[in-house]
């Protein structure tokens, strides 16, 4: 292990850890969106509107995020839809991430027990009402871990967008290993990041995990 | 520069053989992760410290890392200790690795879950530690842990698109072969999607197949 090398480059992998994290933190929120709309899609009583989601889920699902990115960078021009790198990135990682969170968050309203339903609407709540007083508040606490299981599967994803020049982590571990040819101690410097950044996640969701419960 | 799949046509067998390196690297590396998960889920519950703690460490490492750089220092981080793999072997190598390590935690999960007694049956029948965790044991967790690794499979076949960045000649890169020809990315990224989606439905019947069948053996 090359220390010395290791202390003279820490700085810029320090910096590439910042996009990391904008990609990682941009991503939550839209693979939230697309994961609130999704869901809503899959639970409406409208069938088009089930069949969208189900559709959503499934090709998403199905297909490679790398794919996914690929036709959105390389492939949007020609369908006139320009974006940058990043741009891409973030779009193409969480709109992937979405079809992921859609089946977590509808996962967790359909596990609030039916007879909560039943009671609420007796007692003269609408549907709407229902949803929003009754069953959201309780789903929410059971979507926290594992939402936390598909953020951390994200934050690794952020990686992929490396394969479109994007300077995150993994893309300048990559090219310091070009410059450098010293693969090991750039994979211990970028890995050793990654799992800062996991493990205070981590830490996150199983404080909000606790705070839910508590309530 | 608009879309033009009528060119496509006339890549179908380049596409098609990068199919079949996607079903084969896909393959190999299931079951390098399968007998790897197993490996790893049985010294895990069963190894001495001196075993154990290092897994620990080589499990925490894999699954707090991401796959992408866990493939560049498999194919590029060997060379420099003097290990020279092609890229097949550190594609199959990386993919089956880090998927062992999830199989791995799936397995335990399975092996705790199986009835203490069966352990103690089978010592008391006289069979030595060994033939009983190997035998009685692990049999039973493993087919008890199908469906959960089946979903890893699946994640491994859309995971072994990133091979393609260790240059192996799989789907996606026979599409950006096809790409660098014809210059009309949509068309062949969309191309490779669906064969993604058409090997991924295959698979999920085979699995749903084989669910079914453990579930009628038992």
């Amino acid at each position: 292990m090359d220390f010395d090398l290791m202390l003279r480059v820490y700085p810029f992998f320090l910096k590439a850890a910042l996009v990391t994290l904008e990609l990682s933190v941009l991503t939550t929120a839209l693979g939230l969106g697309c994961g609130a709309l999704g869901a809503a899609a899959r639970l409406s009583r409208s069938t088009v509107l089930r069949a969208l989601g189900a559709s959503y889920v499934s090709v998403f699902r199905g297909t490679p995020a790398l794919i996914q990115i690929f036709i959105l960078y390389f492939g949007g021009p020609q369908i006139g839809i320009q974006l940058d790198a990043f741009g891409a990135g973030v779009i193409g990682l969480g709109v992937n991430i979405g079809a992921y969170m859609t089946e977590t968050i509808r996962g967790a309203i359909i596990a609030v027990d039916r007879g909560q339903t039943e009671a609420a609407r007796t007692l003269g709540l609408s549907r709407s009402e229902t949803m929003r007083k009754v069953i959201l508040p309780q789903a929410a606490r059971l979507m926290i871990r594992p939402l936390g299981v598909n953020i951390n599967a994200l934050i690794k994803g952020t990686a992929l967008v490396a394969a479109i020049s994007v300077v995150e982590l993994t893309y300048t571990a990559q090219r310091y290993i070009g410059s450098t040819y010293k693969p090991f101690e750039m994979f211990f410097l970028a890995g050793v990041i990654y799992m800062v950044i996991i493990y205070v996640t981590g830490l996150g969701v199983n404080w909000l995990d606790r705070r839910a419960r508590i309530t | 520069m608009g879309l033009d799949f009528t060119i496509v046509p006339s890549y179908f067998t380049l596409l098609l053989i990068g199919s079949g390196w996607t079903i084969a690297i896909t393959a190999a590396a299931a079951v390098l992760s399968f007998v790897a998960g197993i490996l790893l889920a049985v010294i895990a519950l069963y190894g001495p410290a001196l075993l154990r703690y290092p897994f620990r460490l080589f499990a925490w490492l894999f699954m707090g890392t991401p796959l992408l750089l866990q493939l560049f220092l498999i194919y590029f981080g060997l060379i420099q200790i003097g290990i020279d793999l092609p890229a097949f072997v550190a594609g199959v190598i990386g993919l089956g690795l880090h998927f062992a390590v999830y199989n791995s935690d799936i397995i335990q999960a399975g092996i705790v879950a199986v009835d203490r007694g069966q352990y103690e049956g089978a010592r008391t029948l006289g069979l030595s530690r060994v033939q009983t965790i190997a035998r009685i044991v692990v049999p039973q967790a493993v087919r008890s842990v199908i469906p959960p690794i089946g979903n890893n499979m699946i994640a491994l076949l859309k995971d072994s698109a990133l091979v393609s960045v260790i240059g192996v000649t799989e789907l996606t890169l026979t599409a950006q072969l096809a790409i660098s020809k014809t210059f009309h990315p949509f068309e062949f990224y969309l191309a490779a999607a669906a064969c993604y989606y058409l090997i991924n439905l295959v698979l999920e019947a085979g699995l749903r197949h084989i669910e079914r069948r453990i579930q009628l053996a038992r």
